[in-house]
């Protein structure tokens, strides 16, 4: 039996609650690695970001979210996992996305945690337009993002 | 084949979607962006440089060597910048 929740949203979320579900009501699981990505008010040239917005491609990026969090509990013994990833303009300071990840033991937790999060980075189809004084622009994809992603490939 | 655009592609093509009939000698993903290139200068701009083109059928990522058909939802988007 595999236990996942994924889900993409616009609402913000608690990640203490969400963590905590991961071992409610059970008493075999030794781990519990989280990540909770947010948005920064500034950019990586410095300048003041007044706001994001996270657009999706909503047929495929459930799928494509479920598809990656398979992936992990393929490679890891996993009890547990959550993905919950905003959509929509979130402010600086706001949550973006969270990974949580259960399992009897700590380097399955850590790994399947950096996993889950170099996979959604370069495949989730999200797209971030940041607005700061000089106008909206797309973010680019960064090139350390895909070499993250590609040390996990066999 | 119905067509989806998104992000900086979505602004530049100015839509976000569109119909088009499936030319009969277009037959794999790469074809299908030369023919989509050979539609204007939007087109050949936007898709210029295949190394930020990514293209997913029917919700799932595709290669240029991919199979198209009429009946396929073809998503066109530059490289994903979520998380």
């Amino acid at each position: 039996m595999i236990f996942m929740r994924v889900r993409v949203q616009a609402d913000d979320f608690d990640p203490g609650q969400e963590i905590a579900r991961l071992t409610q009501g059970r008493a075999d699981v030794g781990a519990v690695a989280s990540f909770v990505g947010c948005v920064r008010d500034r950019d990586d040239q410095g300048r003041v970001i007044k706001a994001m917005t996270l657009e999706q491609y909503p047929a495929m990026t459930q799928a494509e979210m479920s598809r990656i969090a398979h992936e992990a509990q393929a490679r890891w013994p996993l009890q547990d996992l959550t993905i919950l990833h905003r959509h929509g303009r979130l402010e600086p300071g706001a949550r973006i996305v969270l990974v949580a990840v259960a399992s009897a033991h700590r380097q399955a937790a850590f790994e399947a945690c950096a996993f889950l999060m170099d996979f959604l980075k370069t495949r989730a189809p999200f797209w971030k337009k940041e607005e700061t004084d000089e106008g909206a622009q797309w973010v680019s994809a960064k090139e350390s993002d895909d070499l993250a992603s590609e040390r996990w490939n066999p | 084949m119905k067509l989806l655009y998104f992000a900086w592609m979505r602004e530049r093509l100015g839509r976000d979607e569109e119909t088009i009939v499936l030319p009969s000698d277009v037959r794999t993903v790469g074809e299908l962006l030369d023919h989509l290139r050979g539609r204007g200068h939007a087109y050949a701009q936007a898709l210029a440089d295949p190394r930020i083109v990514r293209v997913a059928i029917n919700h799932t990522y595709a290669k240029l060597h991919d199979p198209v058909r009429d009946a396929d939802e073809v998503a066109i988007f530059p490289p994903v910048t979520g998380g």
